[in-house]
């Protein structure tokens, strides 16, 4: 990977990305366990395969999220954070 | 001249001696299987046999031994850590190294050189210091020392760094030294095949059978193997083992470059390290400089190179020793470095009975290899890891024990 695309930006080079680690979501603080909570601290997906990322393009201070294969190092697409977009088939069906 | 040779003056055979039996198909069970052919899983292999009598010993290596970190690594030994557990532990290595060539009856070509960390702003002196007092605290040989004695170390050294990045001191490592990698994998190799010990080559493993938490055997492709207890050192294939147990580690695999000059008269005898200018380089036993600077920025499960990298390093390089402009680079590549959120290892018994990690080795595991061949062996064989470790254990995450040692990492990652 030597380009990203920017949904706001469109194509550049990687070297104005910062990589922001896997997209995640927290447990409910007032309801999981210390263990849970713990483990949602350290513990990551370190495998590989297809993940969904955050990224940042430095120069417009833009978040968004990009869907990368951390074997083959390909992207497959990168959207805003949304809903929408983390849903695609609740999209469709709407 | 030694009978041993002179007998190849009157043959007309001269086999070269194998180093190990080269094994073909796994025995139906053995008492320990050790994933990983790289330093860690065979110099656990030998001190197993060696230190506990454990011979029945399988250590499956998917591709061949020494291939993978142990020989992309970058070769340097030193202990001057920020955390005692860590020079503790570190400097335990450190000893046996010292005497690993007679040991293993193998040049190691192990050369203690001295060990300079650049400081290049204040806030880097502050944590040199911090380093050296616990350093001399634990009894390792570490002070912070002036440019005069770096300039002394190594004259061909520009101490202002083209006047980019000037050098206010550096930390003085007294017994960091360089050793031929790949020979420390061979040499533990031999030691523990003398004893015991089966070593196969391209033998992967394709899945653990845990059965109630309890470990109860390998499926590998040349066949299925029993077992109660199996080691996994794997360093960049770490996450893609534990998915196959069901065990969750802050692992992430991030790429480490290197890369080594064309070969040169000796004149750089001291190991110098700049973490501002992310470098850190030697010079080989051949004459080549063998150069690394800091992880690539992101997640990747690869071995390429890039010119990025390259580019990056060879500049720094050149703010430091500018009358190397004309020396080519002539050889990069990387490893997978296992990363862990405080810099340290995950070592010792998991909660799964019967599987051992040895992993998050990250950008710090060639100087660890005796030590934790050693420690993991006495973990194996007792089911306890050893006080030594105990810093390093697998769930101080959740017990929120973390042992800091970034800024004891070589360069700012």
């Amino acid at each position: 990977m030597k380009l990203l695309n920017c949904p706001i930006n469109g194509t550049r080079p990687l070297s104005e990305f910062i990589f922001g680690g896997e997209y995640r979501v927290a447990p409910d603080q007032d309801s999981c366990s210390d263990a849970q909570w713990a483990a949602y601290v350290h513990n990551r997906n370190g495998s590989p395969g297809d993940k969904k990322e955050w990224w940042y393009h430095s120069p417009s201070g833009t978040w968004f999220i990009a869907e990368r294969n951390t074997l083959t190092d390909k992207v497959s697409r990168t959207y805003l954070l949304s809903n929408a977009n983390l849903n695609p088939a609740l999209e469709s069906a709407q | 001249m030694p009978l041993r040779l002179l007998k190849y003056a009157l043959s007309k055979e001269h086999p070269a001696p194998r180093f190990f039996k080269a094994h073909e198909t796994p025995k139906k069970s053995y008492d320990v299987v050790i994933i990983g052919g790289g330093g860690h899983g065979l110099a656990a292999a030998y001190y197993l046999a060696k230190d506990h009598g454990i011979t029945n010993v399988a250590v499956l290596e998917k591709g061949y031994i020494g291939g993978g970190n142990t020989g992309r690594n970058t070769t340097i030994v030193r202990s001057n850590y920020l955390t005692p557990e860590g020079v503790n532990f570190y400097d335990a290595s450190v000893k046996i190294y010292e005497g690993l060539s007679e040991e293993l009856d193998l040049n190691l070509f192990y050369s203690t050189r001295g060990h300079f960390t650049l400081a290049h702003t204040e806030s880097a002196i502050r944590t040199m210091r911090w380093r050296a007092e616990v350093n001399k605290h634990v009894g390792v040989e570490s002070r912070v020392v002036g440019p005069d004695e770096i300039a002394k170390a190594c004259p061909q050294l520009d101490l202002s760094c083209s006047g980019q990045a000037p050098i206010l001191g550096a930390l003085f490592h007294a017994p960091g030294s360089v050793a031929r990698h790949d020979g420390v994998a061979w040499g533990y190799a031999r030691g523990a095949d003398r004893l015991g010990a089966e070593i196969f080559q391209n033998t992967e493993v394709l899945s653990i059978d845990v059965k109630n938490g309890k470990v109860c055997g390998v499926k590998t492709n040349k066949g299925y193997i029993e077992t109660k207890q199996v080691l996994s050192a794997v360093a960049g294939f770490t996450p893609r083992i534990t998915e196959m147990v069901g065990l969750e580690t802050p692992i992430v695999i991030h790429p480490l470059q290197a890369c080594v000059t064309e070969p040169m008269k000796p004149w750089l005898d001291s190991i110098l390290v700049s973490g501002s200018l992310h470098v850190y380089v030697s010079q080989s036993s051949r004459g080549e400089l063998v150069m690394g600077s800091s992880l690539d920025p992101y997640e990747v499960h690869s071995t390429r190179s890039t010119l990025d990298f390259v580019e990056g390093l060879t500049s720094h390089m050149l703010d430091m020793f500018p009358f190397l402009s004309n020396v080519k680079v002539v050889r990069q590549w990387a490893g997978m470095a296992d990363m862990t959120p405080d810099f340290a290892p995950i070592m010792g018994k998991t909660p799964i009975e019967g599987f051992y990690l040895d992993a998050g080795w990250g950008t710090w595991g060639f100087k660890a290899t005796p030590i934790s061949g050693k420690t993991m062996a006495q973990t194996i064989a007792n089911d306890s890891a050893p006080d030594l470790i105990h810093s390093f254990r697998l769930s101080r995450f959740e017990d929120y024990e973390l042992t800091g040692e970034k800024g004891a990492a070589s360069v700012g990652h």
